[in-house]
């Protein structure tokens, strides 16, 4: 059956070559492989919730009256936006379920990113012939903040339209052009005439997702083509790839995976409350909550807006609101241009022009751990210091005395890392084996107090991998090895 | 997706016993009881999400059968994958993808020699091309950009609050109600009290945005309450002073009053402002004092605004004097 089926498709399309080398592609083995399989997972989770919110979800700022599962909304004037996400969350079946799980795979998805990211940057595996894939991917992250920010946006409840409102000063504080791209994009002066959630709603469910998804293609299709990277190991080369084949190994694998992702979001949607926004209420311009923080990968960008000094430029009948563009316009553009430009950056600085596909481990590159790692904890602190009333308040400690410490901890901790860390890595660089795994040592006292030292017997996994690593065999002899005519020899039934 | 190689496909045969077809697992027996029981779970959970569904709608329970379901069914899946199928170590050879020199030289060609030919012989219409493109790639921007929204008005004078940045409807007598449109007397708040308020008719509205505090208890016949903020001394009223609600920072409004330091906090980004000083902001990012509205009582003890606000609410902006 699946040989005659595939011989009509193959007669039309031709794919049984480039199928069956599909099929026995190898994927390497190691757990840090499956970050970037969290965030894609994550991707479909957004995606098949998303479609789910979008059959109840109105985009409309359209004052109606409340009459709704939620009592203490009754008989309000909210927004018909407002209205349909709480109705999400009350008068859906299985509404809340699927509200919060889109809400957290968000916050998963980023977060895979962010660390797969990592693991590419330590491992090096960003250098020729990969530095196109490192771009896609860059891409792919800015367009998830972008498309968190927008989402969070959407129900116009009173925490995300003080983000919508705090974006729109952002936009303003550009020089020359700001007020018009405020006016452009808001249609008028803040809060504008409404268009705001409508706009949003275009731009969260079509336009990046359209841009994620294309991306994603590429993504994967410049991984299969170019073929993943591996860590160094017996029989491993810059030459070949050793590892488990796609069919049927790594299916199943990474099927389960899918699984566990989806999974895991689904239990925490049920079991862990996110973005209540019943309690929260209906978006006013001059209402406002306190303690409130974004969503986690929007915090960074609040923190630097937190701990810049008041410095605005105001000269020649212009005002430019240093305070702000400098933190949430041009740091943030710093950030990403280095993010974009590295596998250039490290590729002039250590003139290297060979392709790679070994990775590096962290401690060897001590100069680029530490680079990594202080941008790292540079993301940390400002994301830290967005919750600076917070933690004034958890320790009892004077907020400016709080606002002081991220002023000065913020650029001098990340400095301190750089250095902490290349030193590890060339410390760690010296010592013998270090990160193998330990026989323990068997000391042995003879009868005439003499000491002796015996290493202990191999366990189970001490010497894995005693196989040499061979081609996926196409045929497989399903008749006992004795009962065979010949090595190699297949009999084909017909 | 395929990579393309010269030579024709190894076609390889091993013997179902071969060491790298066995399984990784010490104990497959073990193993595939295991992921059986996991895989049984998991069809449970399903069943019991369905059931679920149907005679409750319990977040929590959907999410345990749902998540639980498929949470043991990966886990089964996995495990069979991990350990039940060929071992391996397997391998594969990288090719290398990047073309004989021949062939990169012969695509440089293409471009630049047939390409060079066609513009050299028609300049004119190579010109004329890049001409009539460029003006349709600027002009089609015009509605894509410009039909997005309004231009801020250029002119102060504008008092439409949608058209202009520096508009507010505050004028001159303008009544102070709440966001539900009550109207604000002397007597409304003591000491300490704060309301946002508004001027008559545009009750909730973003830019007119205004908190009232009340600073001292003063009456009418007291002697008049004096500010010590120089050119706006007599801008407070009876003990009251109203400032805009709207943070220099970012706009967030500036919601929380701290009564005995008499100053306002921004939640969004802890600005300070200090009210008995003319809201001069002393800590945290705002570079500016929250505008303030110079206040006066009626006849019938109903605030009004002397004026509306001497300059621009709200966050910088490059038109901002």
């Amino acid at each position: 059956m699946i040989d005659s089926s595939l011989r009509w498709v193959d007669d039309r399309l031709g794919i049984a070559k480039g199928g069956r080398t599909f099929l026995d592609k190898i994927f390497p083995d190691h757990w840090s492989f499956m970050l970037g399989e969290i965030a894609l997972y994550s991707f479909v989770v957004l995606l098949g919730t998303g479609v789910f919110l979008s059959l109840y979800y109105i985009p409309s700022a359209h004052e109606i009256v409340y009459h709704g599962g939620y009592l203490p909304l009754q008989g309000q004037k909210v927004s018909e936006a407002y209205a349909t996400s709480v109705g999400l969350s009350f008068d859906v079946k299985s509404g809340l379920l699927m509200r919060q799980a889109h809400h957290w795979s968000a916050d998963i998805f980023l977060g895979s990113i962010a660390v797969h990211m990592a693991r590419v940057f330590f491992t090096g595996a960003f250098r020729k012939p990969r530095e196109f894939n490192w771009i896609v991917g860059v891409t792919m992250l800015l367009l998830g903040i972008v498309n968190g920010f927008l989402g969070y946006s959407l129900p116009d409840d009173l925490v995300s339209g003080t983000g919508i409102r705090i974006a729109y000063s952002i936009i303003e504080s550009v020089p020359l052009v700001g007020s018009y791209l405020g006016f452009f994009l808001f249609g008028g002066n803040y809060p504008g005439n409404g268009i705001i959630i409508p706009r949003f709603y275009l731009l969260h469910v079509l336009i990046v997702p359209a841009l994620i998804v294309g991306l994603l293609a590429a993504h994967l299709g410049l991984l299969v083509k170019q073929k993943h990277t591996q860590f160094k190991g017996r029989g491993k080369t810059e030459h070949n790839v050793v590892g488990s084949p796609m069919f049927p190994t790594f299916m199943a694998k990474t099927t389960g995976f899918l699984f566990m992702t989806t999974a895991v979001t689904f239990i925490l949607a049920g079991f862990a409350q996110i973005n209540p926004i019943w309690q929260f209420g209906q978006y006013e311009p001059f209402q406002i909550s306190y303690a409130v923080q974004p969503d986690w990968y929007m915090g960074w960008l609040d923190g630097t807006l937190r701990i810049m000094p008041s410095w605005e430029f105001v000269g020649w009948g212009h005002t430019i609101p240093l305070e702000v563009l400098l933190p949430a316009v041009i740091f943030p553009g710093i950030i990403f241009n280095i993010f974009f430009a590295w596998p250039f950056i490290e590729s002039r600085h250590t003139r290297d022009l060979a392709y790679h596909n070994l990775l590096d481990r962290p401690r060897d590159r001590p100069k680029r751990t530490g680079a990594g790692a202080m941008m790292l904890m540079l993301m940390f602190m400002i994301f830290a210091a967005s919750s600076t009333d917070v933690m004034a308040n958890f320790f009892q400690i004077r907020l400016n005395s709080v606002l002081w410490f991220f002023r000065i901890a913020v650029p001098l901790i990340p400095v301190i890392t750089y250095f902490v860390t290349v030193k590890i890595c060339e410390e760690m660089g010296g010592a013998e084996g270090i990160g193998k795994r330990k026989r323990p040592n068997v000391v042995h006292r003879s009868a005439s107090g003499e000491f002796s030292t015996v290493p202990a017997e191999a366990r189970p996994g001490d010497g894995h991998e005693e196989l040499e690593a061979v081609p996926v065999p196409t045929f497989i002899d399903m008749v006992p090895a004795d009962l065979a005519t010949g090595p190699g020899i297949r009999r084909v039934m017909r | 997706m395929s990579d393309e190689s010269p030579k024709a496909p190894s076609l390889t045969s091993v013997s179902l016993e071969d060491p790298h077809l066995q399984p990784y697992a010490k104990h497959p027996g073990r193993a595939e009881a295991l992921a059986a029981a996991a895989m049984v779970i998991g069809f449970l959970g399903f069943i019991g999400f369905g059931i679920t569904y149907w005679i409750s709608d319990q977040t929590q329970w959907q999410a345990a059968t749902l998540g639980g379901g498929m949470l043991a069914l990966g886990a089964g899946v996995i495990a069979w994958g991990k350990y039940l199928m060929a071992q391996g170590p397997f391998v594969e050879e990288r090719h290398e993808f990047h073309s004989t020199e021949a062939e990169r030289d012969a695509m440089t060609a293409a471009i630049v020699e047939r390409g060079g030919m066609v513009v050299q012989r028609r300049k004119v219409l190579g010109g004329l091309f890049a001409l009539g493109s460029t003006a349709m790639g600027v002009v089609i921007a015009f509605p894509l950009i410009r039909s997005l929204g309004p231009k801020p008005a250029a002119s102060r004078q504008v008092t439409n609050t949608d058209a202009s940045l520096f508009a507010t409807n505050w004028k001159k007598n303008s009544q102070l109600v709440t966001a539900e449109g009550r109207i604000v007397k002397v007597a409304d708040l003591d000491v300490g009290g704060v309301l946002t308020v508004f001027p008559k008719g545009h009750e909730g509205s973003s830019p007119d945005q205004t908190i009232l505090i009340r600073l001292a208890q003063i009456g009418p016949n007291d002697p008049p309450f004096q500010l010590e903020s120089p050119g706006r001394t007599d801008w407070g009223v009876q003990g009251y002073v109203a400032y805009s609600k709207m943070c220099t920072h970012l706009g967030c409004p500036v919601g929380l009053y701290q009564k005995l330091t008499q100053q306002l906090v921004c939640p969004c980004h802890q600005s300070i402002f200090n009210v008995a000083s003319g809201c001069v902001p002393e800590f945290g990012p705002a570079p500016r004092p929250l505008p303030q509205l110079p206040l006066k009582v009626d006849a019938f003890g109903n605030l009004q605004s002397q004026s509306g606000y001497h300059q621009a609410i709200g966050p910088g902006f490059w038109e901002r004097p």
